[in-house]
């Protein structure tokens, strides 16, 4: 004879144990069903934006927000649509992604990989975002890029020029708009042959940490390759605030050249130096003593003043791009119109490439008809597109990286206003920039869709 | 030779910066007691002096300029100076020119307001507490400030360049008979040197031949003997605060040219002010300032491409190490006197 365990007490009890589980957030329970991290309900989708918002790079991470901002905006329908009207996808129709309305949460980074990662985690974990993007550092793009890579997310990089984001730490989950290092120095090289003759004498001055490295080897490479000799490459600290013990001794190396591979307030700061300390009125080996800074940034050009007049550098976009160069690079007024509008300012490089990338991941969903990582990647490898302000690009398979020409600049001898900081002095065109995906190592792994 | 003397140099105006603030913060241990933390933050503030006189001088009515185009197409709103309207375009141009010198005027006052209130205020409730208590008072107060100055300029660095007659640099190994080019040194960066100088040797004499100065000395060395003579000795200590705090702004307002100021100036500076305070002597002023050059001088030398090629990495801790040596040998610091911060 069986006996039977049902009572009303235990049916009560598994009654509210079953009612809890349906009651489960979304959150936790659709990433599973659908087989991925946060795979969002029918009628919102959430994007983490993972930007500076304290801390040394605050406006970099401000004009960012602002992008971002706009973009979920033209997304969701409103504005004027900014360079959707222009981008060579068609897939967006302004009625958000998959049909389902745009929003965001925001983190800040304080460019610092532990608080960038921590607040990746409670963007992916507390407010269920699918994809996050972000940053203006490279050791913060490296470390988010990771998390989102174990987490089974889409790490839509922000600004990040390190050749290890999309080098020997790449990952499968993780993709780059932002040019790089090595594109920096092979852009760069031929303009400073041409301007500055193919025998030269380089000192380098180089930020004590991942970025500056790889700019270095870059800049070094190229530079080497077209007869200029290194006569030294002197690391400085990167809490380093007055340079002038590392300027001073420049004018009697025997150099002619000063590369600085610095970038925010150690440029700012040591190319303050390297003016007071005449280097730019000099004269070296016969020559006049030059100065060159690898990677511009007009937001931190400002806080050079009138120490950048004359000094080539390189960025992944320029607000004057398309008056300059020509329709090829159709997108950049649209873009600077509707930021312009918005904000009464011209965007900068990291509000650009920030907007192209939460435009590339939304048409990617769209065209993969799913917000699972792994479609979207597959989506989004070997994609080619035009009409977003740089030319026709391609999202290279092998790395994750972005391929389109890369600008060299130099700063304005009298600039008009505090956004005029800059002129375009050649657009490189993408072959000479293109590199052989191997060389910088790492392995891509397999994608993760999490859940 | 040339190049030894050349960081010299650069050792001699580094260490103005630092001895100017290890001076203020000496200043206010000696006479208070009190550790103050937030004193990098006064030398930020006054580097904000000069931003701001200089948002001042250039504040501006637009006109439009019909014959140009802004980025959005539009016809060019051209930013004019009301200076320029007052005193005409060339006098106008001068005096924003000048905004940095002319800061010096403007953050005296404005300095010397901000220590009295930082002392009334705040610092005052603390006298009586551990020192690790006023460490964190102090601390907190400077990251407020520090946010404070954040949000109302940004984050980036703004420039305040020097004036135009000190831009550049001159050759000074030609004056002391090396080769043409030998030695390089910038303008403006030995006139902060003299007017580090001038400071310096102010502060000294007002504290050794003014009867308010012989009177703080006097309670510097013994408070309660000093008050029982009648003396309101916190009124004049709570003054000295407000110089210790213009002493710290003017070394930022005239640092300015140099490197271009952000929030986050004065914390750049804290940490090796008071490792100059207790290599110097703590409460020890002439300690201060000669540590002060000696390790701007240090730090400096270890810069060197040769210095660092020899010892990868000294340039990071070679004023540490210096402080280690020192303290070992010195357990008081250069200058320092029996029975200050000891038990």
């Amino acid at each position: 004879m069986s006996k039977s365990n049902l009572t009303r007490r235990g049916v009560l009890k598994t009654g509210a144990v079953a009612g809890a589980g349906l009651a489960v957030p979304t959150y936790l329970s659709a990433g599973s069903h659908a087989g991925f991290t946060n795979a969002p309900g029918d009628s919102s989708v959430t994007l983490g934006f993972n930007v500076p918002q304290t801390g040394a790079y605050a406006d970099e991470g401000a004009d960012e927000l602002r992008a971002y901002e706009l973009a979920v905006e033209h997304l969701n329908g409103g504005g004027d649509g900014g360079m959707l009207s222009t981008f060579s996808s068609k897939a967006l129709d302004g009625t958000g992604i998959l049909g389902r309305k745009v929003e965001y949460v925001t983190g800040d980074t304080q460019t610092k990989p532990d608080a960038a990662r921590a607040s990746a985690r409670s963007m992916i974990e507390k407010d269920g975002a699918i994809m996050i993007t972000g940053g203006s550092s490279s050791g913060v793009a490296v470390a988010v890029q990771a998390l989102c890579q174990e987490a089974g997310i889409i790490f839509m990089a922000g600004l990040t020029h390190s050749n290890d984001t999309t080098g020997k730490d790449k990952k499968a989950n993780g993709f780059r708009h932002f040019f790089n290092s090595y594109m920096s120095g092979a852009a760069l090289a031929p303009i400073l042959a041409s301007n500055y003759g193919k025998d030269r004498k380089a000192y380098h001055l180089t930020a004590d940490y991942n970025w500056g490295y790889t700019t270095e080897e870059a800049v070094r490479n190229s530079t080497e390759a077209m007869g200029w000799e290194t006569v030294a490459a002197v690391k400085t600290p990167l809490a380093q605030t007055d340079f002038s013990s590392y300027v001073a001794p420049v004018l009697n190396s025997g150099a002619d050249v000063l590369v600085l591979n610095h970038y925010g307030a150690n440029m700012v700061n040591s190319l303050t130096s390297a003016v007071q300390f005449g280097l730019r009125a000099a004269e070296a080996n016969g020559k006049n003593f030059e100065i060159v800074v690898p990677l511009y940034s007009r937001l931190m050009a400002r806080g050079a003043g009138k120490n950048v007049a004359g000094i080539f550098g390189s960025t992944n976009w320029h607000w004057s791009l398309e008056n300059v160069a020509g329709a090829k690079y159709a997108g950049t007024n649209a873009f600077v119109q509707s930021f312009g509008q918005k904000y009464g300012f011209p965007p900068s490089q990291a509000a650009h490439t920030v907007y192209c990338q939460t435009l590339l991941y939304a048409d990617a969903v769209q065209r993969a008809g799913s917000f699972n990582p792994c479609a979207v990647a597959e989506a989004l490898e070997g994609f080619e597109f035009d009409g977003l302000g740089n030319g026709p690009t391609l999202y290279r398979a092998e790395d994750h990286q972005c391929f389109k020409d890369v600008l060299v600049v130099k700063g304005k001898e009298n600039p008009d206003n505090d956004f005029d900081l800059l002129e375009i002095v050649d657009v490189t065109p993408v072959e000479q920039v293109t590199y052989d995906a191997a060389i910088f190592g790492g392995e891509l792994g397999s994608c993760n869709p999490g859940a | 030779m040339d190049q030894i003397i050349l960081q010299i140099l650069n050792g001699l105006d580094k260490g103005s910066a630092y001895a100017l603030i290890a001076l203020g913060l000496t200043l206010i241990f000696g006479t208070l007691g009190v550790v103050n933390f937030a004193h990098g933050a006064l030398f930020m503030l006054g580097a904000f002096c000069t931003v701001t006189l200089s948002r001042i001088l250039t504040l501006s009515h637009t006109v439009i300029d019909e014959s140009r185009k802004d980025f959005l197409g539009n016809p060019l709103k051209v930013d004019v100076p009301y200076v320029y309207d007052w005193f005409g375009e060339s006098t106008g141009a001068a005096i924003i020119d000048w905004a940095v010198p002319l800061s010096i005027i403007f953050a005296i006052p404005v300095m010397i307001a901000i220590g009295v209130a930082m002392e009334r205020g705040l610092v005052k409730h603390f006298y009586k507490r551990p020192h690790a208590d006023q460490i964190l008072v102090t601390f907190g107060l400077a990251i407020v400030l520090q946010e404070i100055i954040k949000y109302y300029f940004g984050a980036n660095q703004i420039p305040a360049p020097a004036p135009e007659a000190f831009i550049g640099s001159f050759d000074f190994g030609a004056l002391i008979g090396f080769d043409a080019g030998a030695i390089i040194y910038p303008y403006w960066r030995i006139v902060y040197f003299c007017f580090a100088m001038i400071l310096i040797g102010a502060v000294f004499a007002f504290l050794q031949f003014t009867t308010f100065g012989m009177v703080v000395r006097a309670g510097m060395a013994d408070r309660e003997t000093v008050q029982l003579l009648g003396i309101n000795i916190d009124r004049r200590f709570t003054l000295m605060f407000g110089i210790a705090a213009a002493v710290a702004g003017l070394a930022g307002v005239m640092y300015t040219p140099i490197n271009s100021p952000n929030y986050h100036m004065g914390m750049d500076f804290l940490v090796i002010s008071f490792v100059v305070v207790v290599v110097g002597g703590m409460g020890s002023l002439p300690g201060a300032v000669l540590a002060g050059f000696v390790l701007g001088i240090l730090e400096s030398f270890a810069s060197m491409r040769q210095v660092i090629e020899f010892l990868p990495g000294i340039n990071q801790v070679v004023i540490y190490l210096a402080a280690i040596v020192i303290l070992l040998t010195r357990p008081r610091g250069l200058m320092g006197r029996k029975g200050v911060m000891e038990d």
